[in-house]
């Protein structure tokens, strides 16, 4: 995943260096190459949005192997971002549904062929799927960003080629699962092996809808698991896209069932249910608490939980604040400010805050916003109207708690979830926009004058996800890495995101880790295997 | 051509198939070239014991070219240099065109090493692309450790590619061998100088094509064919190259860590011979145990590092085995590797042909009995009947000596422990098989037998995950498994002091 960290750079470089980006945009994602004219805040091309090319084929349930309406018959709307106008009606599950998904899941889990066939087997069937990911990249990428409303080339040259990239790392793990010969005081021979867990329930959040679905299904199907998974109801449509691409790569029927709807129902559901044998979930904070509930109150099965966040982005006085300013930029305005990790307290030394302050407005308000599906586009539409007006308040919020609004702060054109590029300063530690996740394009800018207190700071929060660090000294870097009490320090970056990094939460950002060899831990039991020795040569 | 019947019912007549020879000279930075010498050697088919074509001869200057190639790709080419999924990917790939290319593979190992076209299609050529998958999947999980040191310290190590790699390969297994060297060590990121054995140079040379048409760059993977005491003492004297790894016999495994001693110390790893004791106890199923050790022994024309050459039969079973085992081998059909029906090739030449069949004389002189077999088979070509020898000794030759044929040694016991001793009793240790089903036997032998794999219920059971390598004088390192990549990388440690860490 170098190639897609890369990637992420060369996205940044770019934007860094054609400003003329601004005023041409090319249509991408589509087969036609029509030259539109666009530029930031004119809302033309917010107004006359693309029509995407691509045809959405499935919307029904896939359970055990077939795309089938929900028991109740009932839909729910999946909406387009830009416009807010219906894009499918998609099959709502409910607990029937739910039922009928964990049932496939549970037969084909404890009848196989999928855990009983060779590790060698089912990490081709994947690598296979990597491959068929890749040659589909065009149209998912393109519903992605229909239903997502995330910039096209972020979806197709981004996210894409790190989702088929962290299915073959996990198709790589799949014959390399080691438990260990154990030493024993007493002459035993003792061996753990490592047993997959058996039926996953996996919850999945909206904002990389597919990448998600990567994180979780990958190494739940390399060790051997079934999986339920539910998609966010903001955006089903990706993903089953994806799962028909997985069964085209051989993987057997039940084996990994797709639920598009709500989480009071569907999600509640599978969380609670006493067939699934582990449960791992991505959203927010609140929504993890009750899903840890609901596995505590029904039959104790493991949860893992990648909750909200709220991170700092530490500028000490010797970096290279042209490099931070662009960093800080990318880490909070990345996907429109809609990721877990963001960098949402940008806490900026004394020495350089005015320099950075300056600057960092002035990247905002370069930001190009507009409709995803222009090239050159760096932000397209907030992901639904509930998202949009919880930004909005805690802007309103910002202003009246006396933060000072630098940019932005405005919905942008009339129609869709369009927000300005934010960016407030004199931001402290009490007000709510310093406090709460937002999960949006607005950027809080803290100063600070030396490093203890910044550490106290940045670790004064409930969250603990992500830091950004960014000094030249050697120290200062060893010394905020060590203190952070967050699941990822990036030093110098941000938003690396190999397949091979373990990602996860401390405090309530929450428990365990995905990707990386971390994860399969998830998704393996540990059975200890003791037997006595009788004459052993040695122990 | 080995349409000679010569009385010998159970020899196969199938008219000999040579498949079309692509690539006859030697790979070395990307490209095939002739040698500089311009000589050229004979690569011979065991079934007629005519050549199969001409094929570059390597020689000292050869393998210099080649370090350079791999030097230059290895200082400043890009393959250490891209990341370890993109190196994966490449090897993925490359198992993908292995694949597409089955058929003509199998022919290549079949017609210039005798063995079976079948086995090669399924077994040789699926464990190639099976391995490469497997270490392509193994390059981006190459992970050091984050050091627990005391106060003040901060460290890490690094696992770095260990760089130009040498590696000399036997003629058993061209194809499974080639990439039990080349896979982990393209995975680690090294470059290297591979050189067949000069029995069997073709399919490597056809690997080397493949490996570019996956696009592994030029120079990272040199194919040098030639003799080992001209081209194979250049890799193993070479300075330049920083590691060598060796398969094949004790003896020239010795010349080798000599030779790598004498020049730059580069380390060594080495698959040498092997002499492996099978235990076969009372309790044992008995059909179980006669295809286990039958398989064990005669597998790949007893070609086999890892062959069962040394049969401990417990003696209550023993007379109903030896039975069974004869059975067997009369029934073997020995012939073209083409046919479909035949259970046994030509062994690999002439000499190793003439040194099995005196062996055979060795143990009728020293006063075994030879239960079957012992002859040739037909006039032309290079074949012998499966061979078993009972009432062997522990002194005698042939179970002191790796035979590296198609003869069994069969030999009796009272108790575990007399088995385990006597199976210790020998300078090698490659692997051991047990057949019983008592789990405090298979426990006690498994701990106590001095070998690098044990086998119990099962022989030969070799799988990619597996690691694989002798104690004593059948070698050391592993190849296999994630421990063969500790072969191709250096560990770095990395420290620095730490102030104010809020823990230690």
């Amino acid at each position: 995943m170098a190639a897609a960290a890369s990637r992420i750079s060369s996205l940044l470089s770019r934007s860094l260096a054609s400003p003329s980006l601004h005023s041409k945009g090319r249509i991408c994602g589509v087969g036609r190459s029509v030259v539109c004219s666009y530029s930031y805040t004119t809302a033309a091309a917010i107004e006359k949005p693309i029509t995407p090319s691509v045809k959405v084929n499935y919307t029904k349930l896939l359970i055990n192997g077939d795309y089938i309406d929900s028991a109740s018959g009932k839909t729910f709307p999946t909406y387009d971002p830009r416009t807010g106008d219906v894009i499918a009606h998609v099959a709502e599950a409910n607990v029937e549904d739910i039922n009928r998904a964990v049932s496939a899941a549970r037969k084909a889990f404890d009848e196989g062929p999928w855990p009983k066939m060779t590790a060698y087997e089912r990490s081709k069937v994947l690598f296979r799927f990597a491959d068929l990911i890749d040659e589909h990249t065009e149209e998912l990428a393109t519903l992605e960003t229909w239903d997502n409303g995330k910039p096209y080339e972020q979806a197709a040259k981004v996210e894409l080629p790190m989702i088929s990239r962290l299915i073959r790392y996990y198709a790589g793990w799949a014959d390399k699962i080691h438990g260990l010969t154990v030493p024993a005081d007493s002459p035993h021979l003792v061996q753990t092996i490592h047993e997959p867990i058996g039926v996953a329930g996996q919850i999945i959040p909206w904002n990389f809808p597919l990448l998600m679905f990567a994180w979780k299904v990958a190494p739940a199907l390399a060790c051997g698991n079934t999986v339920v998974i539910k998609t966010a109801e903001q955006t089903p449509l990706s993903a089953l896209y994806a799962a028909k691409l997985l069964h085209e790569a051989g993987v057997p029927a039940g084996v990994l069932n797709v639920v598009s709807g709500y989480g009071p129902t569907a999600g509640a559901a599978l969380a609670s249910h006493m067939q699934v044998d582990k449960l791992a979930f991505t959203g927010s904070t609140e929504t993890g608490k009750i899903v840890l509930q609901l596995a505590a109150k029904s039959n104790l099965k493991p949860v893992t939980l990648e909750l909200g966040g709220k991170s700092p982005f530490i500028v000490c006085k010797d970096a290279d604040v042209d490099k931070a300013v662009e960093l800080a930029h990318f880490a909070l305005f990345f996907n429109q400010g809609q990721c877990c990790c963001a960098g949402s307290r940008t806490y900026v030394h004394e020495s350089v805050y005015d320099e950075f302050l300056e600057k960092a407005k002035a990247r905002a308000l370069k930001r190009s916003v507009g409709d995803p599906f222009v090239a050159g586009i760096e932000q397209g539409p907030q992901i639904d109207s509930e998202q949009f007006e919880k930004i909005m308040r805690y802007i309103r919020s910002g202003v009246e708690s006396g933060a000072t609004l630098e940019t932005g702060g405005q919905r942008l054109g009339d129609k869709g979830y369009y927000i300005q590029p934010t960016v407030f300063s004199n931001v402290k530690e009490d007000m709510l926009i310093a406090k709460d996740e937002i999960f949006g394009p607005v950027q809080s800018i803290l100063k600070f004058k030396d490093i203890n207190e910044v550490i106290k700071r940045a670790n004064t929060t409930s969250y603990g996800l992500a830091a950004g660090v960014f000094t030249q000294d050697i120290d200062t870097a060893n010394t905020l890495t060590r203190a952070l009490k967050v699941g990822t320090v990036w030093v110098n970056c941000y938003d690396v995101f190999d397949a091979a990094i373990p990602f996860g939460g401390y405090k309530m950002s929450g428990q365990g880790r995905e990707k990386g060899i971390h994860c399969l831990s998830n998704y393996l039991q540990v059975k200890a295997v003791v037997t006595p020795l009788k004459d052993p040569a040695w122990i | 051509m080995a349409n000679h019947i010569n009385g010998n019912s159970n020899h196969s007549a199938a008219s000999p198939k040579t498949p079309p020879i692509k690539f006859t000279k030697l790979f070395i930075d990307g490209n095939f070239v002739d040698s500089i010498s311009g000589k050229t050697f004979d690569a011979i088919d065991p079934r007629t014991e005519e050549v199969i074509t001409k094929v570059s001869l390597g020689g000292a200057e050869d393998i210099d070219l080649a370090v350079k190639a791999a030097r230059q790709a290895f200082d400043h080419g890009p393959w250490p240099r891209m990341s370890g999924s993109e190196r994966g990917k490449i090897l993925i790939k490359f198992a993908d065109l292995i694949e597409e290319n089955t058929e003509e593979l199998a022919a290549l190992d079949a017609v210039n090493a005798g063995k079976l076209f079948t086995l090669c299609k399924l077994i040789d050529i699926p464990i190639a692309s099976k391995a490469l998958r497997y270490y392509g999947g193994a390059a981006d999980k190459i992970h050091g450790t984050v050091l627990k040191l005391s106060k003040g310290l901060q460290g890490y190590t690094l696992r770095e590619p260990i760089g130009v790699v040498g590696s000399i390969i036997p003629w058993n297994f061209p194809t499974v061998m080639f990439f039990m060297k080349t896979a982990p060590a393209l995975a680690a990121g090294c470059t290297i100088v591979l050189k067949p054995a000069e029995q069997t140079p073709l399919s490597a040379l056809y690997y080397a094509h493949l490996a570019k048409l996956a696009g592994v760059p030029d120079g990272v993977l040199n194919v040098v064919n030639g003799y080992g005491s001209t081209a194979g003492a250049a890799i193993s004297s070479h300075m330049d190259i920083d590691k060598v790894t060796f398969t094949g016999s004790t003896e020239v495994g010795r010349m080798i860590m000599t030779a790598a001693a004498a020049s730059n110390l580069k380390p060594v790893s080495l698959e040498l011979g092997g002499k492996s004791p099978l235990l076969i106890f009372d309790d044992a199923d008995i059909d179980q145990a006669a295809d286990i050790v039958f398989r064990g022994m005669f597998f790949n024309k007893g070609e086999v590092c890892v062959a069962s050459s040394r049969v401990y039969v417990q003696e209550g079973i023993y007379e109903k085995l030896e039975k069974k085992l004869v059975e067997k081998a009369k029934a073997t059909v020995v012939g073209d590797p083409f046919d479909p029906k035949v259970h046994q090739g030509p062994q690999i030449n002439k000499k190793q042909f003439e040194r099995i069949l005196s062996y055979i004389e060795h143990g009728k002189r020293e006063g075994a009995t030879l239960l079957t077999g012992g002859k040739h088979v037909g006039e032309k070509g290079y074949y012998i009947e499966p061979t078993i020898f009972a009432d062997v000794k522990d002194d005698m030759i042939i179970v002191k000596e790796e035979i590296f044929g198609p003869v069994m040694s069969l030999m009796k016991f009272k108790t575990m422990e007399e088995a385990i001793k006597r199976a210790n009793n020998t300078t090698y240790g490659l692997a051991a098989g047990i057949v019983t089903k008592n789990l405090n036997v298979a426990n006690t032998v498994s701990r106590s037998i001095r070998a690098g794999i044990i086998w119990i219920n099962c022989y030969t059971a070799f799988d990619v995950d597996c690691p694989y390598g002798g104690y004593k004088m059948s070698g050391f390192g592993r190849d296999y498994g994630l421990d063969a990549l500790n072969q191709y990388l250096q560990v770095k440690s990395v420290v620095t002091p730490i102030f104010d860490s809020p823990w230690h």
